[in-house]
């Protein structure tokens, strides 16, 4: 049953894109690692139920709409046929050949990889129970919980019902529903909406606020939301599910919205996306010093140390922003820091991408949260419809903006709406963690015709000189 | 520990509810998971569980109040012990974090008055600590508060870490470049006394800085041949540090020479009953006695300088240091009270810390609390040098190899044991005439032990 004799240097719970680049980095540096994770191969939520699925499914649901779209230039197709037990294999097959080269990955750096769930006995001990149900402990000198997160839930739903979809059934595509109601206007909703507009489902979008995508700038997000409304059925702002409730024929919806009257709509599904809520819970936490805060995220200083000098917490299970990416980056960090390396998570920049149609992506400080803290700040903005390419894809809906401190032109922040703007995003994050000031941007030359030159006009557009867009000197 | 619970975050865009329902009240025990309260949403009912185990010690919201996310709803005892984390951080220090606490803490001693009233708490475990630390790979800890939103720097990410790794807080570092970006030499040549704990810091004239040869050149080689670039070990970057910083005091150096044969002689004859009490008997330990005397009569040599307030301290204690010098560089722990204890027990406790030195074993208490300084090299050669200050002590003795030479006196050479002393001093407080008073004082203390018991 017990064994206590196994020992290892590094033990990483969880083997998501927070956990296993913290495994391979420390491997590399020369630590003995083992990670632990439920699932047959590294991978973690991102890949088996997150970013790679929902990405696969919004490719197909590009080139739908862009194929639709063909006929503003005069070609049209037949209305597609969707194989939807075809299209989840193709899914399904994307994720399994990415896990497999983690598997793969893993063990070439020698790797333990063990299936199974861990929860801390003590500050120094692991138990483990293997998916085969045997147990056994495991002694570390430094542990990751790298555990993620999960979609949250909101009790007074009938979260039995197997119309009420969360995006992890929601990426299963287990039928494409005549209509579908996604409560919460934030990323995951509008990027799973995307797709089932796109497959057919007749997609309606409820959010209490007053708009979607909150955290984003609204004159990105009012791009995003005028291109959407053709391919919704509804957006309802401002309104609240107040019940719901299983019928024969699915999910009987009432919403309650200000100055009008309760409205009731049966849907065939409902997909909550109301945010995720992080796995600190059922690790046993209590036996060790590590601390969690009201929301459930794990404290931790700039290394990634919990109050528990041993042990690290890296990923959505440490705090916002939930995005793989910033895991990975502090997993790598933690890896560093486990070599003996004097490093810090201290980013200028984390990109947030929303891969809707048109993207929206953002980095450094949005000018929101530039207005709310009253920064001195000045936005440069560069409209699509004064970009070649962009209207070369017929696709002038984009806007590409700066933010910039004035007094030394700095750029503190960049946010784009347009199609490629996740990737477009890059030169951002790079200006931005490098100090650069708007000058940099507009005096690097930018290939012609990409949609990449929008920065570069931006920029120019700071200094009241942009080649396509003329605007008249203002006084300085 | 109490858990002051507030409203969690409930999902997107929850920020109110109204209460519909408190089930807990002062004084009743809970469960973890426990249903506290009910409030209704703009979406739904929610049951908001109890965070923790524990006892309702209060109750800060009641039915019908509109509560917001974060807002505190109860106070709870979950009847453990405060963080056991923050303690383990207290007294698992790895040996350098030690040596940097002791140039912290001497920072702040200088500029306190009473550095008895100093929190001491460090010195808890730290040996045991050491021993363990110094065979594994040490693991940098530079915790910082919790959720420290620093603004960003305008520095690349290659400049911070390289910052980080050298020690010096980007955010002090002034940019040279285009909007004030931070550039690899800014922060090479931002001045070294700053480091670590720049509000600390005495008011001192900027120290001078230091050109590296070919900052910007990383190759292996350069016109003249190859260079072999490796980074310094944290004692040599201190000891540049903090002796860069003493460097700024204006510094005069005394040299003379004390006839010790009489009490060499005397050093062999009690060396064996010294040696019983497991100590040896050495020239610098006779020294660390006189000097405690000598510090007596002439106070201003147990000092320091306040530049800052215009003000002199004047330590009421006498505690000496003795350089050592180890694998890793030099250290220096410090003798305690060396006027309440005799040549024998000096002995000893000489023996025992430069062991403890040689075998990283020293605590932070021993290296720290410093009025004086010796710095013996007589055991490898030499004639004079000029010892540099161990701010913020005021002078520093150094010894060389002593050697017999023709003494002329009473109208003949005599073959004579000589001992050439350096005695640097800041010349701020100490003007070159109390210093070669002070000199000669511990000479002839040397010369005559009387003078000890009679005058000291």
């Amino acid at each position: 049953m017990s064994n206590a004799e196994n020992k290892t240097q590094v033990a990483i719970i969880g083997a998501g894109p927070g956990g296993y680049p913290a495994a391979f980095l420390a491997a590399d540096l020369g630590l003995e690692v083992t990670m632990i994770d439920p699932e047959d191969n590294p991978g973690g939520v991102c890949l088996y139920r997150g970013c790679i699925p929902s990405k696969a499914l919004l490719h197909s649901a590009k080139v739908i709409s862009e194929a639709e779209h063909l006929k503003n230039l005069g070609i049209t197709f037949n209305k597609p046929k969707i194989d939807l037990d075809k299209l989840r294999d193709w899914k399904n097959g994307v994720v399994e050949k990415l896990v497999r080269g983690l598997g793969q990955l893993s063990r070439q750096r020698k790797v333990t990889y063990l299936q199974g769930r861990a929860t801390f006995l003590n500050s120094t001990t692991l138990e483990i129970k293997r998916t085969d149900g045997s147990m056994e402990e495991l002694e570390f000198e430094y542990a990751v919980i790298a555990t993620g997160s999960r979609p949250a839930h909101i009790p007074s739903f009938p979260n039995d019902s197997p119309h009420l979809l969360n995006s992890t059934s929601a990426l299963d595509l287990p039928e494409i529903p005549k209509t579908m109601l996604v409560v919460g206007g934030g990323y995951i909703g509008l990027e799973l909406g995307t797709v089932y507009a796109a497959l057919g489902t007749k997609v309606s979008v409820v959010e209490m606020t007053s708009g979607l995508m909150q955290g984003a700038d609204r004159d990105l997000v009012r791009v995003l939301q005028k291109s959407s409304e053709p391919i919704y059925e509804a957006i309802m702002l401002n309104t609240k599910v107040v019940h719901m409730e299983e019928t024969k024929n699915g999910i009987k919806v009432k919403f309650e919205a200000e100055g009008s009257e309760d409205t009731e709509m049966i849907f065939d599904r409902v997909l909550v996306s109301v945010g995720r809520k992080p796995n600190s819970e059922n690790l046993g936490l209590e036996n060790t010093g590590v601390e969690v805060d009201s929301k459930g995220f794990i404290k931790t200083d700039n290394q990634r140390r919990t109050s528990d000098r041993n042990i690290f917490a890296i990923g959505d299970v440490a705090g916002e922003p939930m995005l793989a990416h910033k895991a990975t980056h502090e997993g790598r960090i933690v890896a560093e820091v486990l070599a003996g390396r004097n490093v810090a998570f201290e980013p200028n920049a984390i990109p947030a991408v929303v891969f809707t149609d048109p993207e929206i992506a953002w980095c450094g400080i949005t000018e929101t949260e530039a207005k709310e803290k009253k920064l001195n700040i000045k936005v440069a903005r560069f409209p699509w419809s004064a970009s070649g390419r962009a209207t070369t894809l017929d696709r002038n809906d984009g806007v590409t903006k700066l933010i910039i401190d004035p007094e030394t032109d700095r750029v503190l922040g960049m946010g784009i709406v347009g199609p490629g703007a996740g990737e477009l995003i890059a030169e951002g994050v790079l200006a931005i963690e490098m100090g650069a000031l708007v000058s940099d941007l507009e005096l690097t030359i930018h290939a012609h015709p990409t949609l990449s030159e929008t920065v570069m006009e931006s920029a120019e557009v700071y200094y009241g000189l942009s080649t396509h867009m003329y605007k008249p000197k203002r006084d300085r | 520990m109490t858990i002051e619970y507030k409203l969690p975050d409930l999902g997107e865009d929850i920020e109110t509810g109204d209460v519909i329902g408190v089930f807990v009240s002062v004084g009743d025990t809970v469960v973890e998971d426990q249903a506290l309260l009910e409030i209704e949403t703009d979406k739904a009912a929610i049951e908001i569980p109890a965070p923790a185990a524990g006892t309702i010690k209060e109750v800060h919201i009641k039915e019908g109040d509109t509560i917001k996310v974060g807002q505190l709803l109860v106070t709870i005892d979950d009847g453990k012990a405060k963080t056991k984390g923050s303690q383990v951080k207290e007294v698992a220090k790895t040996q350098d974090e030690v040596i940097e606490e002791v140039a912290e803490k001497e920072v702040e001693e200088e500029m306190d008055a009473d550095p008895e009233s100093e929190p001491q708490e460090v010195e808890l475990n730290t040996t045991q600590d050491l021993t363990e630390n110094s065979e594994e790979k040490e693991i940098p800890d530079t915790a910082e508060p919790l959720a420290k939103n620093k603004n960003a720097v305008p520095a690349s990410p290659t400049t911070r870490r390289m910052a980080r790794e050298l020690g010096i807080d980007i955010n002090l570092v002034e940019g040279t470049g285009p909007g004030g970006r931070i550039s690899e030499d800014d922060i090479r040549n931002y001045a070294p006394g700053k480091r670590s704990k720049p509000k600390s810091e005495p008011q001192a004239p900027e120290p001078p800085v230091i050109e590296p040869q070919d900052p910007k050149d990383k190759a292996s080689s350069d016109k003249w041949g190859n260079i072999d670039r490796t980074p310094m070990s944290k004692v040599r970057k201190l000891t540049a540090e903090r002796l860069t910083k003493a460097w700024t005091a204006p510094h005069v150096t005394q040299y003379d020479k004390a006839d010790i044969t009489e009490v060499e002689k005397l050093r062999k004859e009690f060396g064996d009953s010294v040696a019983k009490a497991g100590g040896k008997l050495t020239m610098t330990s006779i020294i660390l006695k006189v000097i405690a005397s000598a510090l007596k009569a002439f106070p201003e040599f147990n000092a320091s300088v306040d530049m800052e307030n215009g003000e002199i301290l004047y330590k009421k204690y006498y505690n000496i240091g003795v350089a050592v010098d180890t694998d890793r560089g030099l250290l220096v722990p410090v003798i305690k009270d060396v006027n309440k204890k005799n040549i024998t027990k000096l002995s000893v406790e000489l023996s025992e810390l430069s062991e403890k030195a040689r075998n990283k074993k020293i605590t932070v208490d021993e290296l720290q609390g410093g009025t004086f300084t010796i710095s013996n090299l007589g055991g490898i050669g030499g004639t004079y040098f000029s010892p540099v200050l161990n701010a913020p002590e005021v002078a520093i003795l150094g010894i060389s190899r002593s050697a017999i030479e023709p003494v002329y006196i009473d109208g003949g050479f005599l073959p004579r044991l000589m001992l050439p002393l350096s005695l640097s001093y800041d010349h701020r407080l100490i003007d070159g005439a109390d210093a070669i008073r002070f000199l000669r004082w511990i000479i002839e203390a040397l010369e005559e032990p009387f003078k000890i018991p009679l005058e000291g």
